[in-house]
């Protein structure tokens, strides 16, 4: 035991900094995911028929295949075509592709609770498609939305491990690196299993809070356990 | 292309080996999380709250680090049991909570009722309390057994020969082709887990019984 604290305190600068990196990756990743998912969400409710097929067609299949397929496809597909990223941009991409798919079916369940008199009556007072969604639909559904989509940022706190596939040196990356360098590939996981765990249930509690400070009493669907 | 239909015999050897691992992942992950689940709900007082500590450290866990830590364990397991293991743990924990909130949704009082005209607490158990609980159970376990279908593929990393090991096999034989291939991996994965939810639904929609509904009142719907 006294063995592991000693090797936990020459491992711990370095996995940490490789935390900073995961952190990063999943709030870069999770933001850009936000926004393509309600561009997503929006086109599959209020788009055309055309445009409403294409964002159906990708949600199904980003969230048809795994992650690992799509992190290979951008990493080590995409040279084949003469386009070659780094790294960190291909695993940044696939997350951000893959969450966003995810994203907009929350955000789609959330706008799809709205009731649709509510829009009625919005277009009755006048107000445009973008104002309805803008003051009517988005401050509803984000509430709604939260609790559901809180596991979403956890998940993607979790699969950005998948990164150290490509060699990123994120927290997984970071223990893999020392592991193999120190041959100490249980303890350094182990290291890094405690710090994922750590991480997972305070970005947990933030978004606890977060959801109570959001709430408005007397809105449906709030508050629900998911 | 055609390196596609002469090397299919091999991704289809790495399908078995995926499906070996799901049914061992999802088999171990209902039996460990049916079991949490009844010691959470009915444990008498310290065990629900340990046992659901266990549940939220191993959902806090990436599957990927518990793969490797117990494919680094001092007993040198072969690699389908380590992947079996690490995806079966953290299964665990999610299918835990599936059943928690099914034995959660059957209502007191049916289980006073039961006991009231006899039933020992196993038997309105398994009478009353379980037949509810696994239909209201099936539609989040399909959802479950779509997110294990595919990270089935995180077997690969143990070194598993799974379907993913077999694309980057057959990218060496035939020096190249990556998109093509891993596009094909993506697709075969898309069609299992299509396959894996329509059976799913199909046992669903078999198990129901009239005047059966969930728990927001709708009759078994296609997700």
């Amino acid at each position: 035991m006294g063995g592991f604290i000693a090797l936990a305190g020459r491992f711990l600068p370095d996995l940490l900094q490789g935390a900073g990196v995961t952190i990063e990756i999943t709030l870069v990743c999770v933001c850009a995911g936000f926004i393509l998912g309600w561009a997503l969400a929006l086109g599959r409710i209020y788009g055309g028929r055309a445009l409403h097929l294409a964002c159906t067609a990708y949600i199904e299949l980003v969230r048809g295949t795994p992650l690992l397929v799509q992190l290979f496809l951008l990493y080590f597909g995409l040279p084949d075509v003469g386009l070659v990223l780094p790294p960190v941009l291909a695993a940044g991409i696939a997350f951000g592709l893959n969450t966003a798919a995810y994203q907009a079916e929350y955000f789609r369940g959330a706008i799809q609770s709205i009731p649709a008199s509510q829009v009625i009556a919005a277009q009755a007072l006048g107000l445009t498609r973008f104002q309805i969604i803008r003051y009517i639909v988005f401050p509803q559904a984000m509430r709604i939305v939260l609790p559901a989509w809180s596991n979403e940022l956890i998940y993607m706190l979790k699969y950005s491990s998948l990164a150290f596939a490509l060699g990123v040196p994120e927290l997984m990356g970071r223990a893999n690196l020392i592991a193999s360098r120190n041959f100490r590939y249980l303890e350094v996981y182990l290291l890094a299993a405690v710090i994922y765990v750590g991480l997972v249930l305070l970005l947990s509690s933030v978004l606890g809070l977060v959801e109570r400070r959001l709430k408005v009493p007397g809105l449906a669907g709030q508050g629900r356990e998911s | 292309m055609e390196a596609l239909f002469r090397e299919l015999p091999w991704f289809l050897r790495g399908v078995g080996v995926a499906v070996e691992v799901l049914l061992g992942v999802m088999g171990l992950g209902l039996f460990l999380g049916l079991g949490a689940a009844m010691l959470q709900v009915y444990g008498p007082p310290p065990v629900p709250f340990l046992v659901t500590i266990v549940e939220r450290i191993l959902r806090g866990i990436p599957p990927i680090v518990l793969l490797l830590l117990i494919f680094y364990l001092p007993w040198n397991l072969p690699p389908l049991l380590v992947a079996i293991l690490g995806l079966g743990l953290c299964s665990a924990a999610y299918q835990s909570q599936i059943f928690r909130t099914a034995f959660l949704s059957v209502a007191v009082e049916e289980i006073e009722a039961a006991r009231a005209l006899g039933m020992s607490g196993p038997q309105s158990l398994f009478h009353v309390v379980l037949p509810q609980a696994v239909r209201r159970a099936l539609g989040p376990w399909s959802n479950e057994l779509a997110s294990e279908i595919k990270d089935t593929s995180l077997a690969y990393i143990v070194g598993v020969v799974e379907i993913l090991r077999q694309a980057r096999y057959v990218i060496s034989y035939t020096y190249g082709n990556s998109l093509l291939v891993f596009g094909f991996c993506a697709l075969i994965y898309f069609l299992l887990t299509r396959l894996g939810n329509s059976l799913l639904f199909r046992l669903e929609r078999r198990l129901w019984v009239p005047g059966f509904v969930d728990r927001q009142g709708r009759l078994p719907t296609r997700r």
